[in-house]
């Protein structure tokens, strides 16, 4: 407290305007009542079948990655289990959360491929490989593509680079991820040979040809400069193939080390390389708005061994016309050529996203991919509460028996300044309430019965901070200081004290969350939150209402009701400093 | 309250003390017992895992009309009416529009049918057509296990680090994380004694823990260390002081145990006799015997243990031997009675003298070694009269001596 001491009764008002504002936003989120969890309220279930038969291993792993995509942001408390060696049922809090079949059912097998040829850009219509530069329009930056698009806006745009990137690729036309899933299930374990139904257009033994060929083939390992002389099977193959009208389908089984001929959303045939880059090496992804811009993005890092690679590519394919292809469960997603040579590692997807789909890409990629592909048409029904009606009440009336009978020992024990425990807990109780609503509505945050039980308690640990300083307060009047002294030196010991003590349990909170799942992130969310709010109110609320208070005779010339009378201190004469 | 506050300023002044440092083996001891108690508990009986560590069975029952939550509330109370071991807490939820679903642990194969007929019962399915059985894997693997366990891990090494930075003493972080294994031993023992099921709650409610007795510590630890700050010159030992520092906050520590115990009793108290089993209970029983322990042992083992742990280092060794020293000579104030409640006003002068004050010197009196005494001092006014330097003559001033006018250049010299 540098120079003049704020007044506490200024504090005292910003205070209850901040509060003021929480609660106007409360308002403006429109909802009164918190989003309740499964045991309280029920919410869906989303039922997915595993197709063929796959080991409890592989279904565990899936589990464990459906799990972490559904719980990513931490606090929505989803429940993901198997089911009878074949099923892996996801219970979402809330009714009809269809919205999260994407994310949960995504195989989300991210490789990134060169492009060879594309039906767009008329490469490959001669087998030997034209010399650079001879090369027609790619569906890149130009935009110029010849199919007909579906209203891209943006998908012409200028690329704008984002931090410290050399520059970024702008995107071919891509579609944005389909609603319903795929039909096609990518990525068996290598080795399987693909169940894949129906080989649409063109003929399988083609690909087969291409792919047997393509294995032979010395350049093959070298992607960079089989895209120029790609396999002569294999351009036959692709030459063959005309895209399925009813959307995106591979012909051929996403093999990684394997040429892979398919398709983007708007039907445009493709001949990719083999897999530079695994979607394994991907370190984060998230969905932003660049700056500049106005459409989602989803933003790729790679860790180590990925950004060597990609940043080869850029190299081999700077200031060509050559294009990479972003390929998700085996359908491209874009094919953008090169603006820089970017050595950082950082890429993204652009495409017509909305916040929803590239929020829901973002978070099926970070988390990996699906060992395992699941059929159609997941199961959904809305499920009900797992507790019965009465423990929600009686959980409350227990809670808040207690805490009467806390804020009566106060009263009795502290008099006068029980007042000021009683309305701190009531604040802090006002601003977790606050703070919880609007979390619901922004975050997903959903309380369970432990987690109100766990509120209940955290307001009763947020007592203690006050007892600290009460008893500070009382310790230092014992010494012979006037109240008003008192406050302020008591203040001072208290306040290191209480943040010292309250640092351990943000780091408790931060530490947690960030290494912990589900059930435990959601906790340390709420640890987290109830500490900074006990913070809050000790430093902006509590203190200013003791200063104040402390203005009274009242309270500084020791009422036998104050709580600082000679009596309560336990000592014979209460030390002098009237009024000043 | 008047006594409890009188208390509370006796122990503030030293007046009164209990003994925590001194009698610590006796703390040690109790601790020993309790957490030996709870790893017995926890080796003989084990802990009863919930359905979500270890997987389970779940009944689908299609009712063929629309499901109500009472029919579940109802199913739910016949289901674990059966007495079966593993299904004394099932899960019932409604399902879609008219179907209900049971999840209860694993359960042998009598158990099952026992089950799947306190269902029929209950429903009034056809058993043939409408109920459904299959096992459902753990939603709480290892891998959540793991995870928290790394978390807490990397949180431990951190404590560590932070108490060993604010307080500049790393043997407090070990006192620190004594006391801390203690209570979650002893809450996990009473957990396996009690053969209370383990439910993610359940680990909600440790983690709690964890940091409730961390951050009690360090509420006492901060004044201990305000209280050892001065050793060198408070001529007093860092036991004593240490032991002062808790008695002081004792008050504190009461308080703060009853406002954080109070709510959780009640929820305890509401939720096992009312409720019967559910994971509320299963987080207040955690709560409560963590919260409690964690206010304990920050009293009765992590103070008394920090000064084990000082007890060797030099700076504390001097404080003890010039304490020893002082108290060898004795204390020249030892026959001085203190003031005690009862005792005798003392006698005004011009009034009889009543019966003389029992006097109980609190040390034994030995002949108190003096200062030899001093040259006389000057009496009277406190001021040496000055040697006259020449004849004073008589004065209307009652044999003071006045001052003479001196020229200028003489005043003020000697």
């Amino acid at each position: 407290m540098a120079g003049r001491r704020p007044s506490p009764g200024r504090t005292l008002v910003a205070f209850f305007v901040s509060v003021a504002v929480l609660f106007g936003l409360v308002a403006l989120a429109g909802s009164w009542t918190p989003q309740l969890g499964l045991d309280l309220q029920g919410g869906t279930s989303i039922t997915l079948r595993a197709e063929g038969d796959p080991t409890d291993e592989s279904l565990e792993e899936a589990r464990k990655i459906i799990d972490d995509r559904v719980n990513g942001s931490g606090v929505a408390e989803a429940e993901v289990t198997t089911q009878g060696g074949q099923d892996i049922v996801v219970e979402v809090p809330g009714k009809n959360r269809r919205d999260l079949l994407d994310t949960v059912q995504r195989t989300a097998q991210l490789r990134f491929r060169l492009v060879a040829c594309s039906q767009a850009d008329g490469r490959c219509q001669s087998t030997t490989g034209l010399p650079d530069g001879v090369i027609p329009e790619a569906p890149g930056a130009e935009g110029l593509t010849g199919q007909p698009q579906d209203q891209q806006q943006g998908n012409n745009r200028p690329s704008v680079g984002f931090g410290v990137k050399a520059g970024t690729e702008t995107d071919g036309p891509t579609g944005e991820p389909s609603d319903e899933p795929s039909d096609e299930p990518s990525d068996e374990p290598s080795d399987e040979p693909s169940k894949k139904p129906g080989k649409k257009g063109g003929q399988p033994d083609a690909f087969a040809q291409c792919v047997t060929a393509a294995a032979d083939d010395k350049l093959i390992d070298d992607p960079l400069s089989w895209i120029d002389t790609p396999t002569t099977e294999c351009v036959t193959a692709f030459s063959q193939y005309q895209c399925p009208a009813d959307g995106p389908a591979s012909p051929m089984s996403d093999d990684p080390d394997a040429p892979l001929i398919t398709c983007d959303e708007d039907g445009v045939a493709y001949l990719l390389s083999p897999a530079m880059i695994e979607g394994t090496a991907l370190s984060d992804a998230s969905s932003a708005i660049p700056q500049g811009e106005v459409a989602y993005v989803v933003q790729l890092s790679f860790d180590g061994a990925g950004t060597n690679i990609f940043a080869d590519i850029s190299r081999g394919l700077y200031g060509t016309e050559k294009q990479f292809a972003i390929v998700l469960d085996g359908e491209v997603l874009s094919a953008p050529t090169m603006n820089g040579v970017i050595v950082d590692g950082n890429a993204q997807i652009s495409g017509d996203f909305t916040e929803t789909s590239a929020g829901s890409l973002a978070t099926s990629l970070k988390f990996g991919a699906l060992p395992i592909a699941f059929e159609d048409d997941p199961l959904t029904q809305v499920i009900g509460p797992t507790l019965a009606g009465d423990q929600l009440s009686a959980g409350l009336l227990a809670g808040g028996i207690g805490l009467g009978i806390v804020m009566l020992y106060c009263l009795l024990y502290y008099r006068g300044l029980g007042t000021v425990v009683i309305a701190s807990l009531l604040v802090a109780a006002a601003i977790t309430y606050g703070m919880v609503l609007l979390l619901s509505e922004t975050a997903g945050f959903t309380l369970t019965l432990p987690g109100i039980a766990g509120l209940i308690v955290a307001v009763g640990i947020t007592a203690d901070s006050f007892i600290v300083l009460f008893e500070r307060i009382r310790d230092e009047m014992r010494d012979g200081k006037s109240m008003r002294v008192a406050v302020e030196s008591g203040w001072k010991r208290a306040r290191n004290t209480a943040v010292a003590a309250d640092a351990v349990s943000l780091l408790a909170a931060v530490i947690l969350y960030i290494f912990a799942a589900g059930v435990v992130k959601g906790f340390a969310f709420a640890l987290g939150l109830t500490t900074v709010i006990d913070l809050v109110v000790f430093f902006f609320f509590t203190k200013p209402a003791v200063s104040w208070l402390a203005r009274f005779p009242f309270f500084h010339s020791g009422h036998r009701l104050s709580g600082l009378n000679a009596e309560t201190l336990g000592v014979d004469r209460l030390p002098a400093g009237g009024t000043v | 309250m008047g006594r409890y506050s009188r208390l509370g300023n006796a122990l503030y002044t030293g007046d009164r003390s209990i003994d925590f440092v001194g009698k610590k083996w006796l703390w040690y001891a109790i601790s020993v017992v309790l957490v030996a108690v709870a790893i017995l508990g926890v080796s003989v009986r084990g802990l009863d895992l919930g359905i979500e560590f270890t997987g389970g069975t779940q009944y689908r029952v299609s009712l063929g009309a629309s499901a109500t939550q009472q029919q579940a509330d109802e199913l739910r109370a016949s289901v674990s009416g059966t007495g079966v071991d593993g299904a004394a807490s099932p899960v019932v939820s409604t399902l879609g529009e008219q179907a209900l679903l049971v999840q209860t642990g694993q359960l042998s194969q009598d158990d099952s049918d026992t089950v799947a007929r306190a269902i029929v019962e209950a429903t009034g399915i056809d058993p043939a057509a409408d109920l459904s059985q299959e096992d459902i894997g753990a939603s709480w693997g290892a891998d959540v296990a793991r995870s928290s366990l790394i978390g807490l891990a990397v949180f431990l090494f951190f404590v560590i680090l932070f108490i060993w930075a604010y307080f500049r003493e790393w043997k407090m972080s070990v006192a620190a994380l004594v006391a801390l294994a203690h209570d979650v031993a002893i809450t996990v023992g009473v957990y396996a004694l009690l053969g209370f099921e383990v439910t993610p709650a359940t680990v909600t409610g440790l983690l709690t823990i964890l940091a409730f007795s961390l951050y009690d510590t360090v509420v006492v630890f901060d004044k201990v260390r305000e209280n050892t700050a001065g050793l060198g010159r408070g001529g007093t030992t860092y036991a004593r002081a240490a032991n002062l520092a808790v008695n002081q906050t004792l008050v504190r520590s009461i308080n703060t145990s009853l406002v954080a115990l109070l709510p959780v009793g009640a929820i305890l108290y509401v939720s096992a006799v009312q409720l019967g089993a559910s994971s509320l209970q299963d987080l207040a029983l955690a709560l409560f015997v963590g919260m409690a322990a964690g206010t304990y042992s920050s009293v009765f083992i992590a103070t008394p243990l920090l000064v084990d742990l000082k007890s060797g280092e030099t700076e504390v060794v001097m404080a003890e031997r010039r304490a020893k020293a002082r108290a060898r000579a004795g204390d020249r104030y030892a026959a001085v009675p203190g003031y005690v409640e009862g005792m005798a006003a003392p006698v005004e002068p011009g009034t009889r003298p009543g019966p003389a004050a029992p006097i109980a010197p609190s040390a034994p009196v030995t002949a108190p070694r003096t200062a030899p005494p001093r040259a006389t001092e000057p009496m009277g006014r406190g001021r040496t009269v000055p040697q006259a330097r020449g004849p004073v003559g008589p004065s209307g001033a009652s044999g003071r001596q006045q001052p003479s006018r001196q020229s200028r250049s003489k005043r003020g010299k000697k």
